[in-house]
């Protein structure tokens, strides 16, 4: 942890590492949703893997320690097994080219492009980063338990309540005939 | 320059819009899926810099819910598309149109 922290300190490296995993969760969320080479599902999955894992490197450099570990363990290591495992479950055939409707795709494009200009243009003239004091909180496992477990722990309940609900939902959908 | 808030709020801005454009452009429903879940992401690296940026905890505390929460709702959607394909046999949005008009 303290080597991690001493790296990521110095604040050129940092910069760099920003730019580097910043592109390359873009570029794979790219190829996650728009793969010019293929239209198999099992790709965008493993192109998903290699997003959440550039995301991950975005929450250690957010000093957010814990959740980059969580984002990996849950994410790349239980989602995505789900997803792999129901292409499997489902034998998915490569998705041949259906024409494409004019009307969709232009509507689409419109309307995400629309989305986006909105959302940065809100940004550029809200400025939340300007008057902020220099970052200080580190996001460990110490730090964010202190937290859940003095003043979320109702929530923290809760939680685990829908875990408890969700696992029966899918056993009840999953069986063959139901009753 | 330095990479600050703007930053990281821009690259959480054009992921949800990515993760937007797949929901609506991909008609496989397992990629709608995948969509969905790099736009919830967007939404957690957003709180997290939030977070960061403000010195406090608590953006960090709900994106560990979120987390949890997005598992469960990944077992159930995918129950649901497994469920839906024993009986259509497919896995496309545009066979499953019995609720157009």
């Amino acid at each position: 942890m303290e080597a991690i922290n001493n790296l990521i300190s110095g604040g050129a490296v940092m910069d760099v590492l920003f730019y580097v995993f910043a592109a390359l969760t873009l570029l794979c969320g790219v190829l996650v949703v728009a793969n010019p080479f293929s239209r198999n599902p099992v790709t965008s999955a493993m192109f998903l893997v290699l997003t959440i894992i550039s995301m991950a490197g975005l929450f250690v450099l957010l000093h957010a320690f814990f959740l980059a570990a969580v984002q990996i363990i849950v994410y790349a290591g239980a989602v995505i097994v789900l997803f792999l495992f129901v292409i499997m479950l489902l034998d998915l055939k490569e998705e041949q080219r259906r024409k494409i409707k004019m009307f969709g795709l232009v509507g689409g494009l419109v309307s995400v492009g629309a989305i986006a200009a909105i959302s940065l243009k809100a940004l550029r003239t809200t400025n939340p980063g300007a008057n902020l004091s220099a970052p200080q909180l580190e996001g460990g496992t110490n730090d964010l338990g202190q937290v859940l477990f003095k003043q979320y722990v109702l929530p923290f309940e809760v939680v685990s309540v829908l875990l408890l609900v969700a696992m029966v939902g899918v056993i009840l959908l999953s069986k063959k005939d139901l009753k | 320059m330095n990479v600050g808030l703007e930053h990281y709020l821009t690259v959480s801005f054009l992921l949800f819009a990515l993760g937007l454009l797949g929901v609506v452009m991909r008609r496989n429903l397992l990629v709608i899926y995948m969509s969905l879940e790099l736009m919830l992401n967007a939404a957690n690296l957003a709180l997290v810099s939030f977070s960061r940026f403000n010195n406090q905890l608590d953006g960090q505390v709900l994106v560990f819910f979120i987390i949890t929460v997005a598992a469960a709702e990944v077992a159930v959607g995918l129950a649901l598309i497994v469920a839906l394909y024993r009986k259509r046999q497919t896995a496309h949005v545009e066979d499953l149109t019995s609720m157009k008009l």
